[in-house]
Parts: C-alpha cells; sequence; structure tokens
C-alpha cells in the first residue's frame, strides 16, 4: 500500500504542522487519509465532516495552500511522494488543528433580509417559471463551506474589515433575495444597504475556489453592484434626489 | 457543580436537522422559550444529504392523486405495520408543509404553467415528490435554518447531549457538553423534542454521516421511552460501492425515478424476476410496459425497478450473491443509455458531480456501480400520532429517531415530509405542554455531579482504542444483524456487544477536551451499543421476514407477527422486549386496501 507523507497543523495559533506517514488506497479522498490518521496515530486530531460526499459543506480546509473540501480531493490528484499539507482555513481564527471560528458567518447570516413573498394565486399556487428561477436555484446550490469567505481578500488579508462587509457567501443570498420572481421587500433592504459589497473587486477568487461552481462573482455580485449603481449613482436621479430631497 | 453552565427554557430540541428546526419553530412561534442543540454546525445535519424530493399528494403532475393514494401506498410500503393514524396525518398535512417551504423561500423545481414539479419514485402511485433536482434536503434546511435565524430562536452548534434529565417521572432538562471546550453544560427544560436522525452508524457500510450514532434512541430509552420496530433497519438499495472510499454513498432513488434501470453483469433488467405478489396487480411484467409506464401511468404499470427500497435491495442481494454482480460485489444502474446527457446532468447534477468527481465515472456515458447501504431506521421512540408525545411526560420525538410511522419499510420521499408534518406537531405540543407547566421541573443536582465526573473517565487510562471499538461493533452489525439474518447469527451479536460494553468500560483517550474526537466518539459508543442491542434483541423476537427485516430462518410473513409491534424497553442495564397489539384502522380507512 503506498504511503501519503502528510503535514497537518496541529494546536491553535502558536500550534505547529506535525509530519505523518499515512496508507491510502486507490480512490481515497484527502479526508479518508485523515480518518486512518485519526485512527491510527493521532486519536485526538479534531477536524470538522459529515457527508463525506461534497453536500455539507463542513471540511473546508487548505490543502497544499488551496482552499478546498477534503472529501472532494481525490488523492490520486497529487503526485508520488509529494507532501500534502493541510491547514485550517486562514481567514478563521483556529480553534484546534483543523477547525476554525466559523461563528462570524453565522452572525452576518443574522443580518440578511428575509424574503417576503407575494401570496398564492386563486388556485392556491405561487407560480413561478423555471427559467425564471434557474439562477437563484444556482444561488442556493451554496453548502456554506465557506470556502469563499476564506479566499476573499477583503477579509483574509484586513479582518478589520469583518466588520462593514458580509463576504461572497452573504452576496449569493442576498442575490436571492433580491432576484427572487415573487419577492416584495423594497430595494432598502437588499440593494440599498449593501452589506459592504462595494468593496469588492472583482477578481473573482470566490468563483474560482466555489466546490458547487456557483457563478458567485458574475451572476451575484456584478448584478447586485449594477443595481446598486444604476439605483444610487445614476446621475439623472442624483440631481432629481438634489431637487425633490428624497434619500 | 454549582457552577455548570446552565440555560432554561420552555422547550429544549435536540437536533437541528428538518425535524428539530420545524419543532424549533413552531414552538417558539407559539411563545415557548425555544432552544435548539445540535452536534455540528447548523445547517450540515443529515438532512441536507437528503437527494431526492419530499413526498406530498399535491396532485400538480397527476390530479388523481390524493391523501388517500398517498396513505395507501405508504402503509402498503411498509408491509401494513404502520402506525395508521401517523400515516394518515402524514398524507394529509404533507403538502400545506411544502407549500410553507415555498413560502419560507425554498425554490421547487416547477411545471410548465409555474407550479411544483413532483417526481417518480419507489412506492409511490403517482409522481409525487416535490424536488429541487437531486439536493431536494440541501433546499429544505437552509430554507427553515433561515427562517429559524429570523425568529430569533438560540441555537447551541456543536453541543452534543449526552443525557436526559428528569424529574420524578417528567423531563426535567438535559446534560451536554460541547464539543469545542470540553465543558459541561446544563439546560433546563419544561419539555425536551429529540429529533436526532438516526443510527447508520453502528453498519460498516453507511450513509449516514458521523452524527448517526443512535443517540436519541438511546436517550430515550434510558429515561425510559417506550421504543418500537427497531428491527427494523432501511439498506437503501443504491449505494456506491466503488471505490472503497465512497462505498455507501447515497445514490439517489431518482435516478430511478428519471428512467434509470438495475442490470445484472450480464445485461438483464433482473428486477422483473423479484415481483412480490403484494404488488404484482400494479407492477409492470414486461420491458415494454415498464418503460411506457414514465410517460403513461394510466394505461401502463409501474416499472418494477421502483418497488418499495426493501424489495430492490433484496433482489440486489440475490443478484449479487448468485454470482451475476460485478466484482466490487454491485450490480449496475444504468441511465446512459436511457436519457440524453443533457436530461442526466439537469435532473440529477450532484449524481453527476459525486460520480465524475469520485469515482471519475461519467454518469451519461456509463453504468454506475451499486449496491445497499445502511440508510434509515424505521424504529424509534414509541409516539402518539397527533402530539409527537413519548410515553415519558414532557419528551416528544419527531423525524427518524420517532417510530411508528413508516412502519416496517419507508417509501422513498416519505422521510423529508415526516420531518416537516411531525416536526411541527411535536414543537406545537411539546409548547402547549411546557406554557400548561407552572415552575421549572427540578434537576437532580447529585446526577448531573456524578455524570459530569463519569464523563472525563475514557482519559484516566485503559488499553481500549475507540476508533477499533467503533469498527468491531460495525462489522459485527453488518455481518450478524444485516439484510438477512438469522437466529444464531444475531445471538452472536449479543455476545459481541456484551464484549464491546465490557471493553469499552477501559476505553482510553489521548490529548485534553477540547475538540477532542476520539473523546467524542467514545462517548458516543456507548448509545451505538445501547441501540445496537435494542436492534438485536427486537430483530430476535420478530420471527418472521417483512419489510427492512429479513431471516433466513423464518424467510415469509406471518400472520401473527402482522397484528404485532415489538417494544423493547431498558429499565436499568437490562433490555426487555415485548410483543404488542398495533393500532387498529377504522374501517372507512381499511376499505382503501380492498381493490
Amino acid at each position: 500500500m503506498p504511503k501519503a507523507h502528510l503535514k497537518v497543523w496541529r494546536g491553535d495559533d502558536s500550534g505547529q504542522y506535525v509530519e505523518y506517514d499515512v496508507e491510502y488506497e486507490e480512490g481515497m479522498v484527502v479526508l479518508d487519509v485523515v480518518h486512518r490518521l485519526q485512527a491510527t496515530q493521532a486519536g485526538d486530531l479534531a477536524i470538522r465532516w459529515n457527508c463525506k460526499a461534497g453536500k455539507c459543506g463542513s471540511c473546508s480546509a487548505e490543502i497544499n495552500g488551496k482552499p478546498k473540501l477534503q472529501c472532494m480531493t481525490r488523492m490520486g490528484t497529487f503526485i508520488d511522494g509529494e507532501t500534502i499539507t493541510i491547514a485550517p482555513l486562514k481567514t478563521f481564527p483556529i480553534i484546534r488543528d483543523l477547525v476554525t471560528d466559523v461563528s462570524w458567518n453565522y452572525r452576518v447570516a443574522e443580518t440578511m433580509p428575509e424574503l417576503k413573498l407575494s401570496g398564492p394565486d386563486a388556485s392556491g399556487h405561487r407560480r413561478m417559471q423555471q427559467i425564471d428561477i434557474d439562477r437563484e436555484q444556482e444561488f442556493r446550490k451554496c453548502i456554506e463551506c465557506y470556502i469563499c469567505q476564506d479566499v476573499c481578500h477583503v477579509i483574509r488579508d484586513h479582518p478589520e474589515n469583518q466588520g462593514n462587509f458580509a463576504g461572497p457567501r452573504f452576496f449569493v443570498q442576498l442575490a436571492n433575495v433580491a432576484m427572487h420572481p415573487l419577492d416584495q421587500n423594497p430595494k432598502s433592504a437588499t440593494v440599498a444597504h449593501g452589506f459592504g459589497l462595494d468593496y469588492c473587486n472583482i477578481t473573482k477568487c470566490c468563483t474560482d475556489v466555489c466546490p458547487e461552481g456557483i457563478h458567485i462573482t458574475d451572476n451575484a455580485i456584478i448584478p447586485l453592484k449594477e443595481r446598486r449603481v444604476d439605483e444610487y449613482y445614476d446621475p439623472i436621479r442624483a440631481i432629481g434626489r438634489k431637487l425633490f430631497g428624497k434619500k | 457543580m454549582a457552577d455548570i453552565e446552565t440555560h432554561e427554557y420552555d422547550v429544549l430540541v435536540i437536533g437541528a436537522g428538518g425535524a428539530g428546526l420545524r419543532a424549533a419553530v413552531e414552538a417558539s412561534a407559539l411563545g415557548a422559550r425555544t432552544g435548539l442543540v445540535c452536534k455540528s454546525l447548523l445547517g450540515k445535519a443529515h438532512t441536507v444529504m437528503a437527494e431526492g424530493g419530499i413526498a406530498a399528494a399535491m396532485g400538480n403532475v397527476y390530479s388523481e392523486d390524493n391523501w388517500q393514494v398517498h396513505f395507501r401506498d405508504t402503509m402498503r410500503g411498509g408491509k401494513m405495520l404502520n402506525n395508521w393514524r401517523m400515516a394518515q396525518i402524514h398524507a394529509q398535512e404533507a403538502p400545506d408543509r411544502v407549500k410553507e417551504l415555498e413560502e419560507w423561500g425554498a425554490l421547487f423545481d416547477r411545471t410548465p404553467d409555474g407550479r411544483i414539479l413532483q417526481r417518480d419514485f419507489g412506492g409511490h402511485r403517482y409522481a409525487r415528490l416535490a424536488h429541487v433536482g437531486d439536493r431536494t434536503g440541501l433546499e429544505m434546511i437552509r430554507t427553515l435554518q433561515q427562517h429559524a435565524v429570523h425568529r430569533g430562536i438560540e441555537v447551541h452548534q456543536e453541543c452534543t447531549v449526552n443525557r436526559l434529565l428528569k424529574d420524578g417521572d417528567r423531563i426535567s432538562g438535559a446534560l451536554g457538553y460541547w464539543r469545542e471546550s470540553g465543558r459541561m453544560v446544563l439546560f433546563r427544560a419544561k419539555a425536551v423534542v429529540i429529533a436526532t436522525g438516526g443510527l447508520g452508524k453502528v453498519y460498516s457500510i453507511t450513509s449516514n454521516s458521523w452524527e448517526g450514532t443512535g443517540d436519541g434512541h438511546s436517550l430515550a430509552m434510558q429515561a425510559g421511552a417506550d421504543m418500537i420496530d427497531m428491527e427494523f433497519v432501511q439498506f437503501h438499495p443504491t449505494g456506491m460501492v466503488w471505490p472503497p472510499s465512497v462505498r455507501g454513498l447515497l445514490v439517489t432513488e431518482g435516478v430511478r425515478g428519471d428512467g434509470g434501470t438495475l442490470k445484472n453483469t450480464s445485461g438483464e433488467r433482473f428486477m422483473f424476476n423479484y415481483i412480490p405478489p403484494m404488488f404484482a396487480a400494479e407492477t409492470a411484467d414486461t420491458e415494454a410496459e415498464a418503460d411506457r409506464w414514465y410517460d403513461d401511468k394510466v394505461n401502463a404499470r409501474r416499472t418494477p425497478d421502483l418497488l418499495p427500497r426493501d424489495e430492490v435491495a433484496r433482489a440486489i442481494n440475490s443478484e449479487v450473491k448468485a454470482g451475476r454482480g460485478t466484482a466490487h460485489g454491485g450490480v449496475f444502474l444504468d441511465i446512459a443509455s436511457r436519457r440524453s446527457a443533457d436530461y442526466i446532468k439537469r435532473r440529477l447534477p450532484s449524481m453527476y458531480h459525486q460520480f465524475m468527481q469520485l469515482a471519475g465515472v461519467d454518469i451519461t456515458k456509463e453504468p454506475m456501480e451499486i449496491g445497499p447501504t445502511a440508510h434509515y431506521a424505521m424504529g424509534g421512540v414509541r409516539v402518539d400520532a397527533e402530539t409527537a408525545a413519548s410515553t415519558v411526560p414532557g419528551l416528544y420525538a419527531a423525524g427518524e429517531v420517532a417510530g411508528g410511522m413508516h412502519g416496517s419499510n419507508r417509501l422513498g420521499g416519505n422521510s423529508l415530509s415526516d420531518l416537516v408534518v411531525f416536526g411541527r406537531r411535536a414543537g406545537e405540543s411539546a409548547a402547549k405542554y411546557a406554557l400548561g407547566l407552572t415552575g421549572q421541573p427540578s434537576v437532580d443536582q447529585g446526577a448531573i455531579a456524578e455524570r459530569s465526573a463519569s464523563i472525563l473517565k475514557p482519559f484516566e487510562g485503559g488499553q481500549e482504542n475507540p476508533y477499533t471499538l467503533h469498527r468491531e461493533l460495525q462489522e459485527c452489525m453488518h455481518v450478524n444483524v444485516g439484510i438477512i439474518r438469522t437466529d444464531s447469527e444475531m445471538r452472536q451479536a449479543l455476545v459481541k456487544i456484551a464484549e464491546l460494553k465490557d471493553r469499552l468500560s477501559r476505553v482510553q483517550v489521548e490529548g485534553h477536551i477540547q475538540y477532542n474526537t476520539g473523546w467524542h466518539l467514545a462517548l458516543d459508543m456507548e448509545h451505538m451499543l445501547c441501540v445496537s442491542e435494542a436492534i438485536t434483541m427486537a430483530a430476535i423476537e420478530r420471527k418472521e421476514s417483512r419489510g427492512g427485516h429479513t431471516r433466513d430462518d423464518f424467510p415469509s410473513t406471518s400472520g401473527e407477527f402482522s397484528q404485532v409491534n415489538v417494544v423493547v424497553r431498558l429499565r436499568g442495564s437490562a433490555v426487555s422486549v415485548a410483543q404488542e397489539p398495533l393500532p387498529v384502522m377504522p374501517d372507512e380507512l381499511k376499505k382503501l386496501f380492498e381493490e
């Protein structure tokens, strides 16, 4: 059986990489090897995982420097003998080993506007055409792995922005509300608030790493930015606002 | 232990999957102070893995569908062992719960006239499953999660409940630990809703995540609740079999609902050889008729590929045993030769993704290799159909941890609907019960101190590795109490379970108490051994084959056992089993089965 040479982060912020050799078989993913490491050499190794099928977004880690799901990274993608470095997500405080404190995301989630849908028609149905919800459904594929949040340099390099910036995951959720065909929220709930949308300079890092292949930048962020510009930075409307005192 | 972190609620909900979230939303809406505890992060519960859809007789695709047909399908799928009243409530209320999810933001796939689209699934006479491609569970949990967050419900994430607490006969709270810090936390509560899901992790090949360790089943048993139908474990017919690391991973029944068919290595569509008498009248007996059925439900009978799961799992097992299986011990599931690549990618995007990324198989070009995987516990806490109340005052159960709804075998799609129908009812009843109590029931400080100390015992020195104990239990249950069972093998399993209990008392974990997954597993092992014993004892008691319980030594159904539930109780450390009569279905419902 071949052996993988792993460098795994152990401990908290003041921890260090520890090297392990772990046997693996054809078809295994990184998460399998980490599980085997747990069962044989490091019984107290802290990791998060649930579905092991790329559906729950729990096992995010930085593998050889790239944020990925451990359960969807096959061992066959590494060169024989290559050292595989597994580190916790850098943007969030380390709790222990590969587990980080992602509670900031849950606090942002509380600030998101809630969908307010118009009522059903006389036949009791809320009618929507599939073509009108295709993009919405793309947004709702998000598995909340927070890999896009991890890679976004607005917060990765500037943690001080966390108070003013919701991050790509939540721009996707915001776009979901803003573009829902039956949503009745006023524009102030989505477009006006902005949630720090202006900080994003569309480098598409989030789109590149999304394991669900959501076109975060093109389909969520840019349309939201366009709506915001259209609504608040349109020169004619700006004059109108000055003349008539509307905010 | 006066300084233990304490939270006080009217209603404490344990588990934040579909049932737990729905229960918490309802309890909170009725004005109960509601707390929600979950072992993982919010939104990661097992519901997220549900693929195919949520069954509800909305009649959007076939106007002939109604609750009576859904009720009949559910009862027949469960081989008539279901609690008839639960099955009736479920069939009647599921459409409203689906519309409620839509109102809260769920975006189901649409019919051409803009209504919610419904798809075919095993055992359902009409296309009945509202769905979002093959990621319906994700849609459902995100919708409920966001709704609960906006209701301001307090959520305690990554917190594991280890004991329920009682004040005399009634529930008074729960004791748990934070996974992050390892410290204990006390929840004082007037009512507790258990919504902890399943127990698949007692088997070695399973679709369940690490969380499916039977905690709720075990907690309820230890609190004195009656359990029913524990012998019935659903092996989903289609789990991945290759490569080994993904063995057991779920492949949605939607593949067959959307036209996929099962084949053995000779290319034969073998399900035509396994049509049981009970379903013969409504099942196609030629390939031509089966293929016509996808488009013409009125003049053609349904394909045997979509027989209930127990039938299909047994058939696959037989094909493999007869030497007609693949080298990896599975059979083929072929949709590539039957539907266009575009159709497959649109209807089954995450299956396409899953096989491509994990197995290097393009399901639009090649057949999938699949085999049975431990998937769902039909058995669980015995509950009142109307209120979801257990036999312990103040203790409620909903979702997979509750028993009765699905009888001896659950139909695909009936789980997601079960979660919201009975999650809502459990939350409502728990809130009403709690708001009717005056004063907070007391908790036994002595028991809390004792448990807080004993929970740390795995650090004190022994020699047993928790991971090894777990693997041995899984292998034992899979071999001896798996798809096909016999008395002698199950008695061997009981001996092994007793041995593992003894060895668990000498378990050793390394490191410290912060986010120590080895320690968590050692604590979960107690629950897994408890439910394994319950499953095995109940399975020995039921001397017949029915649904998710097949006995080599009693291969047919028995009239005697068609009238009873096997009830499991824990008193002290002794597990007892008893046969008790099923609730009797009223005559007007019996008529639905006379055609």
